[in-house]
């Protein structure tokens, strides 16, 4: 079957988690991908969404992150001082979902303002619990589409620390988790090199050439040795993303 | 809910209408717009439509906030006119995470003066607002981030069942609202159901708001639409993704505060003019209930 960027992006990121894992779940491709990977590989996948919902089971498309949907039938409903406190803080998420409109060389991703701070050309809105979860989860997996401007050498602002901020290591800063091990973009797979933190090519989509994820980064993107190959979503992934996971196609789109 | 926010809510007063994407109450929203209050602080982790159509009216000379976007359907077009206006912005904004809003209105809730957290560090957060700051633990010597507590002037909670003292209960998604209900000096409570008190004292373990926290009870079935009431009402999608086209100009947003805002006398109005808003009605999920028993 032929597909989307955007359908191989979800079935990618599903692939990334482990059954039994606890997720904290964002909306759209990070929602999708959690629930590709309940229905086929990690059925005890639990899903923690920021709005207080644990385990939850969405019986449709969420289409915010406070969708009714993620209370019905879910383990438990809590407040948000507790998701925060008591969950994230605790160190109780494995995984964590980010995404942004610039992911830089180290993984720092800015959700705040395109431009100076005070005088911002665009305007973003801000961290939501991006910073604590890119702080906390364990470790993080990034969504985001490549091109030059997305993935600049560093990001105006810094909304969610990567591996290396201003110079100084997630070690140095005291930060709990790991985190953003992987990028997940529309062309390829990146990785955090495990010495450096610096974001590296580390495998290819089908038809994908390095030299086009190379045009798309605006910093000198270093490849590993041996460049792994990414299968295409299988018939069941496509299905299951088309027909039950996102059937009007809200963030499966391009 | 014209009488309660003209008791309650004042010029310059720091205001906080709570709810994370569920039980957001746009019905007093609407009413502080329609008695034109001035140089608001409006506070939230998610501004939503409610405060864009706020700050497109007027009423708001600050902002606090950590989430300042539609969720799952595009920006708040007023927000971001005021904040990238060539003359430097037209609206003071001052910039948390959800974890810090969430610490600031615990530190309020408990009269403390700030709330220690393990978050910030290799974030610009802290540059963009010196009000985030560092505590060194007397017990680990560890160096801490800090917010400031958020003590509101006036907090309002939507839920869906209250009794006439204000013991409020809320089922679903419960946000931030007690601590903000808590933190505040004076708190309105808007319902879609008025019930007895033997209600609420047949489940006490729902009752989220004390009836001694609260100054004022509203009867507003709908008050929170276009966001939901779990139980009672959906989410109107449509509506937040229609909201991306209207908040984009500045005309179209105007006809609507016009025509849904300014030009009704209150919510039973606007559920008229919204029409079938049956189409939203929520499913029965009923659940089986607990022995309170001794």
């Amino acid at each position: 079957m032929t597909y989307t960027p955007a359908e191989l992006m979800a079935a990618v990121a599903a692939r990334e988690l482990r059954d039994g894992e606890v997720v904290f779940v964002g909306i759209g491709l990070p929602n999708l991908a959690c629930n590709l990977a309940r229905a086929t590989h990690a059925p005890n996948l639990v899903l923690i969404y920021e709005s207080g919902a644990i385990g939850a089971v969405p019986e449709r498309l969420p289409v915010s992150i406070g969708d009714p949907s993620l209370v019905t039938g879910s383990l438990m409903v809590c407040g948000m001082a507790d998701v925060f406190q008591s969950l994230l803080q605790n160190g109780r998420i494995e995984v964590g979902f980010l995404g942004g409109a610039q992911v830089d060389r180290f993984g720092n991703i800015n959700t705040t303002v395109v431009g100076p701070y005070q005088h911002p050309a665009v305007r973003l809105p801000g961290s939501g619990g991006a910073a604590e979860i890119a702080i906390h989860a364990r470790r993080t997996l990034v969504i985001s589409r490549l091109s030059r401007r997305a993935f600049p050498e560093s990001v105006d602002f810094i909304t969610s620390p990567g591996h290396r901020s201003h110079g100084h290591t997630r070690r140095e800063l005291g930060m709990p988790g790991e985190g953003p091990v992987k990028v997940v973009t529309d062309k390829a797979i990146l990785e955090a090199d495990p010495d450096s933190g610096e974001l590296v090519l580390a495998s290819l989509y089908p038809g994908v050439e390095a030299d086009e994820v190379r045009a798309d980064v605006a910093w000198p993107l270093r490849s590993r040795p041996a460049l792994g190959q990414v299968a295409p979503p299988t018939d069941r992934e496509l299905r299951l993303l088309r027909d039950e996971l996102d059937p009007h196609r809200l963030f499966l789109k391009g | 809910m014209r009488e309660a926010v003209a008791a309650h809510v004042r010029d310059g007063d720091t205001v906080v209408i709570e709810g994370f994407t569920h039980l957001i109450c746009f019905a007093a929203g609407h009413e502080i717009i329609r008695q034109r209050r001035r140089d608001l602080t409006l506070c939230r982790l998610t501004p939503d439509l409610i405060y864009d159509q706020m700050i497109a009216a007027g009423c708001a000379r600050k902002l606090v906030f950590s989430w300042a976007g539609n969720p799952g359907a595009g920006s708040l077009h007023a927000f971001r006119r005021a904040v990238e206006a060539p003359d430097g912005g037209l609206l003071e904004l001052e910039e948390y995470s959800h974890f810090g809003m969430v610490g600031r209105l615990s530190a309020g809730a408990a009269r403390l003066p700030f709330w220690p957290m393990r978050n910030y560090m290799g974030t610009d957060l802290p540059a963009a607002n010196p009000k985030i700051a560092e505590v060194q633990c007397p017990y680990t010597g560890e160096r801490l981030a800090t917010v400031p507590a958020l003590n509101p002037d006036v907090t309002i909670v939507h839920a869906q069942r209250a009794d006439a003292q204000g013991n409020t209960q809320i089922w679903g998604l419960l946000g931030v609202q007690k601590e903000a209900a808590f933190a505040s000096r004076r708190v309105i409570v808007v319902v879609e159901e008025l019930v007895d008190e033997r209600v609420i004292r047949a489940d006490p373990n729902r009752t989220l708001i004390p009836g001694l926290a609260v100054d004022a009870v509203v009867v507003e079935p709908w008050g929170a639409h276009p966001s939901y009431a779990q139980g009672y009402y959906d989410r109107d999608n449509e509506f937040y993704v229609g909201w991306e086209k209207i908040s984009r100009d500045p005309a179209a947003l105007a006809r609507y505060l016009e025509e849904y805002v300014y030009g009704v006398g209150d919510r039973a109005e606007y559920v008229a003019r919204c029409g079938n808003l049956e189409r939203l009605r929520a499913d029965a999920r009923v659940c089986a209930g607990v022995n309170y028993g001794f």
